[in-house]
C-alpha cells in the first residue's frame, strides 16, 4: 500500500522521467529554432531569386532534417512513462492532459509530417511558393506542437479550469480557455520557443564561425551569420523579457519556487536580487531542515521587490514566511494548508464510504460539495497537502533551484552579448579577422543547451514536492510497481538515447565537414 | 474520379521519387528512425511499458476506485 511508500521507487521513477525529458529536450529546441531560420532564409531566396540563398537554405535544411529525424518519437516515451510509472497521476489529471496532447498529436502529424516531406522532396517539383509555404508551416507546426505540451505542463504548475469528480477520481475540464490561457502556460510557451530560436541561432552562428576559422564557405557563413545574428539577438532579448515576465508570474502562483531560486528565507521589503552567489549550510533550521546562507554574493539592492511588484517597497515573502506563515502579510502557514487538505480528503473518504454503503443521496451531496467554488478555493486547492507530514517538506532543493536559475540568467545575458558582437563585427567587416571571437562562438554552441536544460531543472525541481502544484505530491502520483523494473528501463533509455545522440552528432559533423556542395 | 486517381498517383510518385533520390544522410537517418521505432513500440511498449491500471483492472469504475483509495491513503 501507499502508506509504505518506497522512496527508491519514487526517486527512480523521477530519475527516469528526468533522463527521458532531458534527452528529448536536446532534440526539440533545435527543431523549433532552425525551422524558423530556414523559413526566413528561403523567404530571402524567394523574394530575391538569388540561387546562393537556395544553396544556403538547403544546407541548413539538411542539418535540420538530421536533428528532426533523430528526435522523432523520443517524446512518446514520456507518454509511456505516464501510464506505467505515474498511473495515479495520469488518472487524476484525466482529460486535462488528454485534450492538449491529442491536439498536439494531430497538429504535429498533419502540419509537420506532411510538410516536412514537401520541404525535402519538393525542390523543383512543387512551385517555389508552395515550397516556401511548406517550410513556414513546418516551423509554425513545430512551435504549435510545443504550445500544447506547454499548456499541459503549465496546468501542472498552476491548475485551473477544472473540477474534481469524486466519482471518477479525475479532474474534469470545465473551462478550456482557462487551461489554454493559463498565465504560466503562456509565459512558459513564449519563453520556451524563444529559447529554441536562440539555440537555433547559436547553432547556425557557431557552425558558420567554424567555416570562417577554416577559411571555407565564406559566402554561406557570412550570410548565415547575418540571419542568425539578427534572429538570435531578437530572440535573446525576447528570452530575457519573457523570463522576467515568467518570474513575476511565479512570484504569485509558485512563491515557494520563487523564494527557493533566490535562496530567500526571510521575507522583506526592498529585497535585493542576487546576481551571483555561493551557498553554504547554515546553523539555522526550518523544522528539521538546515537553511542555506550565502558564503559570497553580489546583490542588486531592492531589485527583487521591483521585479515582482514594480516597486522597491513591495514585500517579497521568504521561505520562512511561506512555511510558517506571516499573518501580517496575509500568508497562510503550511500547517493550516495541511489541515484544509486533510479536510478535503475527509470528504473524499466520506464519499467512498457513502458509495460502499449504497447511500446514494449522501454521495450525491458530497459530489456537489466538490463542485462548490468556496470549497474549491478554500479546501480542495490544498488537497495535496493532506499527504505532507512536516511543513518544511514543501521546500524544494534550494541549491539546485538557485544555481540552475542563476546559470540560466547569466547565460541569457551572455547570449545577447555574443549575438550583438557577431553583428557588430559582421557589419564592420572584421569578423573573419577576429579568430578569438570565432572560437568563442563555436564553443558557445553547447551553452544554449545548458541554459535550456537548467531552465527545465528549475521548473521541475523547483516545484517539488508537487507533481501538480498543491494538489498532488510526486509520492502520491507514482505507480506501485517494482523498483527493479524502473531501474532496468532507466539504463535501457540511457543507452538508447546516448546511441541516438552519438548517431546525430556523428552524421551532423560529417555533413558539416562535407559542406553545402554535398 | 479519374482526376482523384491521377492526384493520388502523383502524390505516390512524389514520395517514391523523393525516397529514390535520397542522399546518404537521408538513407542513414531513415534506418535509424525505423530501428528506433521498432525498439520503442515493439520492445519498450510491449514488454516494459504496459499501462499499469489497464493491466490491473478491467473497467474505469475499478480504476477510479483504486485511484480514490490511493488518494485517500497517500502519505
Amino acid at each position: 500500500m501507499i502508506e509504505n511508500l518506497n522512496l527508491a521507487l519514487v526517486d527512480w521513477s523521477r530519475a527516469q522521467f528526468a533522463l527521458t525529458a532531458i534527452y528529448h529536450w536536446l532534440f526539440v529546441p533545435l527543431t523549433l529554432g532552425l525551422s524558423f531560420i530556414i523559413a526566413i532564409m528561403e523567404t530571402i531566396y524567394y523574394t530575391t531569386g538569388n540561387e546562393a540563398w537556395k544553396r544556403i537554405t538547403r544546407f541548413w535544411m539538411t542539418l535540420f532534417g538530421i536533428n528532426f529525424a533523430i528526435g522523432i518519437a523520443t517524446g512518446i516515451i514520456l507518454e509511456f512513462e505516464f501510464g506505467t510509472n505515474w498511473s495515479n497521476y495520469s488518472w487524476f489529471v484525466g482529460d486535462i492532459f488528454g485534450a492538449p496532447l491529442a491536439i498536439e498529436g494531430i497538429l504535429a502529424f498533419f502540419l509537420e509530417s506532411t510538410f516536412v516531406a514537401v520541404m525535402f522532396f519538393g525542390w523543383n517539383k512543387v512551385s517555389r511558393k508552395f515550397h516556401l509555404l511548406s517550410s513556414w508551416l513546418v516551423a509554425i507546426g513545430a512551435n504549435l506542437s510545443a504550445l500544447w505540451i506547454l499548456v499541459a505542463n503549465g496546468w501542472m504548475q498552476n491548475p485551473e479550469g477544472m473540477v474534481f469528480n469524486p466519482e471518477t477520481a479525475r479532474n474534469e475540464m470545465v473551462n478550456f480557455w482557462e487551461v489554454l490561457f493559463n498565465e504560466v502556460a503562456i509565459d512558459k510557451f513564449l519563453h520556451t520557443i524563444s529559447s529554441g530560436f536562440l539555440l537555433g541561432s547559436m547553432f547556425v552562428l557557431g557552425i558558420s564561425a567554424w567555416y570562417l576559422i577554416c577559411k571555407r564557405e565564406e559566402f554561406l557563413a557570412k550570410r548565415s551569420i547575418l540571419v542568425a545574428g539578427i534572429f538570435g539577438l531578437l530572440s535573446s532579448v525576447m528570452v530575457a523579457y519573457t523570463g522576467d515576465s515568467s518570474a513575476r508570474t511565479l512570484s504569485r502562483v509558485q512563491p515557494v519556487k520563487f523564494a527557493a531560486f533566490e535562496a530567500l528565507y526571510d521575507g522583506k521589503e526592498e529585497a535585493g536580487l542576487v546576481a551571483l552567489g555561493i551557498l553554504k549550510n547554515s546553523d539555522k533550521k526550518i523544522g528539521e531542515t538546515n537553511q542555506k546562507e550565502f558564503a559570497v554574493r553580489i546583490e542588486i539592492p531592492g531589485f527583487l521587490s521591483v521585479m515582482t511588484g514594480g516597486d522597491r517597497e513591495v514585500f517579497v515573502p521568504g521561505l520562512i514566511d511561506l512555511v510558517s506563515g506571516n499573518p501580517s502579510r496575509g500568508i497562510m502557514p503550511v500547517s493550516e494548508k495541511i489541515e484544509r487538505g486533510r479536510a478535503a480528503r475527509e470528504f473524499l473518504s466520506d464519499y467512498k464510504e457513502a458509495r460502499k454503503n449504497n447511500e446514494t443521496e449522501k454521495a450525491g451531496e458530497i459530489s456537489l460539495i466538490f463542485r462548490d467554488k468556496d470549497f474549491n478555493d478554500n479546501y480542495f486547492r490544498y488537497f495535496g497537502y493532506a499527504s505532507i507530514d512536516k511543513p518544511e517538506e514543501v521546500i524544494p532543493n534550494v541549491p539546485v533551484s538557485f544555481y540552475s536559475f542563476h546559470l540560466m540568467v547569466i547565460l541569457g545575458f551572455y547570449f545577447i552579448l555574443v549575438f550583438g558582437l557577431a553583428l557588430y563585427y559582421l557589419f564592420t567587416d572584421s569578423l573573419p579577422k577576429r579568430r578569438w571571437f570565432l572560437w568563442v562562438v563555436l564553443c558557445s554552441i553547447l551553452l544554449p543547451y545548458v541554459a535550456g536544460e537548467s531552465g527545465w531543472v528549475l521548473a521541475e525541481m523547483g516545484r517539488q514536492p508537487w507533481i501538480i502544484q498543491d494538489l498532488m505530491p510526486v509520492s502520491a502520483a507514482v505507480s506501485q510497481i517494482e523498483t527493479g523494473s524502473v531501474m532496468t528501463t532507466f539504463f535501457m533509455f540511457a543507452v538508447l538515447f546516448t546511441l541516438l545522440l552519438v548517431a546525430e552528432v556523428s552524421i551532423m559533423i560529417k555533413q558539416i565537414k562535407l559542406g553545402p556542395k554535398h | 474520379m479519374n482526376r482523384l486517381i491521377i492526384k493520388i498517383k502523383s502524390i505516390v510518385n512524389f514520395y517514391r521519387e523523393g525516397f529514390k533520390t535520397m542522399s546518404w544522410w537521408g538513407r542513414r537517418v531513415w534506418i535509424i528512425i525505423l530501428v528506433k521505432l521498432c525498439i520503442i513500440f515493439l520492445v519498450l511498449k510491449l514488454f516494459f511499458f504496459r499501462d499499469f491500471l489497464d493491466g490491473k483492472y478491467d473497467n474505469d469504475e475499478q480504476k477510479s476506485e483504486y485511484v480514490r483509495d490511493q488518494l485517500i491513503n497517500s502519505k
